[in-house]
């Protein structure tokens, strides 16, 4: 796990810490089952505000990465949990979007656009 | 973001969720008026204390240590007010200032000898520890000590006690740069269990932006703004410019408006960002920004 915080991103401090965490369990870096550091570990660690590591542990929480139970700590959440998986959809419909637009934008034929999904997803 | 406080139900019991509150709290003197200051702080939370020189933050945090008399509203340190159990209070408070409490011909192992009498608390062991681990050595006299020797023995005298409440009034002024991060590792190092807390002023806002989890805004004995830092920084945006690119209704929401040859500089808050037009830039502020904005528009 790993966290870096820059003072000269437009995000704030607590989705900074979010957005990170939530990159690395979908890319498996931090496995499901694993325990993240406690919330006031993590103030102390990285040297930010209780308040600021509560609210992205409560978003990740809200968005399905993550279960805090008394006395266990966070636990990152398996991804077959139905929140999870909207997540999962919600960047592969990005993803595509991207790739949609960025065809339309030069003009590429449907069926062109198809060729390369297709050739991609056997490739 | 921050907590409600309806009902005086809960008033300084024992066993809430409040390490310190601050109930309307004035006190006059002839040219100066602290005026109703109300806040609390949870357990486990730090809060920076926050105004220009003169704006009544010693005096708030001395009516907290009861080094000043206060005479209306009322202040209790983990539910119980200094009237109630004097020694109790002050056992539960840790207090640094900027000045170094200590009398010049002292030494280290003299400064021991006086808080084992005085606190019931002291541990000699985490005091040695502790005056061990910083190099403060025990036979100079105190007045040969640098400023960060200065203040390292105050945090290990204060350290060293039983505490729950961390008040410092600018301790960290005329520290240096590895100092002062030190400090503030200190203080969440403090806060870390969760059952205590820590009140601290200064002038350098950046060591608040990091650590404070809330922001107390004072100026000329009032407050200005109590928010959670988060939700403080997110409430407001720099806007920058030029005049004429200002319409009349947001010039009315601009606060502190600071022109200089080529534009203007001033907070807006961020609910009234649909005023700004594409000829403005606008930016995240900093506390020191805010602060800077809001008692310019006060003067």
């Amino acid at each position: 796990m790993r966290i870096i915080i820059s003072n000269q991103s437009e995000l704030p401090i607590y989705a900074q810490i979010k957005e990170q965490l939530k990159e690395q369990i979908l890319n498996g870096q931090i496995p499901e089952g694993s325990t993240l550091p406690s919330i006031r570990q993590l103030a102390k660690e990285i040297g930010v505000s209780v308040i600021t590591t509560t609210r992205a542990y409560s978003d990740l929480e809200a968005e399905g990465f993550i279960a805090t139970m008394q006395g266990k700590g966070s636990v990152v959440l398996s991804k077959d949990n139905s929140m999870l998986q909207e997540q999962y959809l919600l960047r592969i419909e990005e993803g595509l979007t991207t790739a949609i637009e960025t065809a339309r934008v030069m003009g590429l034929p449907e069926e062109e656009l198809n060729r390369i999904f297709q050739n991609l997803l056997h490739g | 973001m921050l907590r409600q406080h309806d009902g005086d139900e809960q008033k300084g019991m024992s066993g809430n969720m409040e390490l310190l509150e601050v109930r309307n709290v004035s006190k006059h003197y002839k040219n100066f008026s602290l005026e109703n200051i109300d806040f609390v702080l949870p357990k486990g939370y730090i809060m920076g204390y926050v105004g220009q020189n003169g704006a009544g933050k010693s005096t708030t945090l001395n009516i907290i240590t009861n080094i000043c008399k206060c005479v209306e509203g009322e202040v209790y340190v983990n539910g119980i007010t200094c009237a109630e159990d004097a020694v109790r209070y002050k056992e539960y408070i840790g207090y640094i200032g900027d000045e170094f409490y200590y009398p010049d011909n002292f030494t280290v192992k003299n400064i021991r000898g006086i808080l084992k009498n005085f606190y019931t608390t002291f541990s000699p062991e985490k005091f040695d520890e502790l005056v061990k681990k910083w190099k403060l050595s025990d036979k100079m006299k105190v007045k040969d000590f640098s400023r960060g020797m200065k203040v390292k023995l105050m945090f290990a005298s204060v350290l060293s006690r039983d505490t729950k409440l961390l008040v410092l009034d600018e301790a960290t002024n005329g520290l240096d740069p590895v100092m002062r991060v030190e400090v503030l590792r200190l203080m969440q190092e403090y806060i870390a269990d969760g059952e205590r807390s820590v009140i601290f002023s200064t002038h350098i806002l950046s060591d608040l932006e990091q650590i404070a989890d809330y922001i107390f805004f004072i100026h000329d004995g009032k407050k200005v703004l109590y928010d959670a830092k988060d939700e403080l920084l997110e409430s407001y945006l720099l806007v920058k410019g030029e005049r004429k690119a200002v319409t009349a209704e947001l010039r009315r929401q601009l606060i502190g408006m600071v022109d200089n040859a080529y534009g203007f500089e001033a907070i807006l808050p961020s609910d009234k960002a649909d005023l700004l037009t594409s000829e403005l830039y606008f930016e995240k502020p900093s506390i020191d920004q805010i602060v800077v904005h809001y008692i310019k528009d006060k003067k």
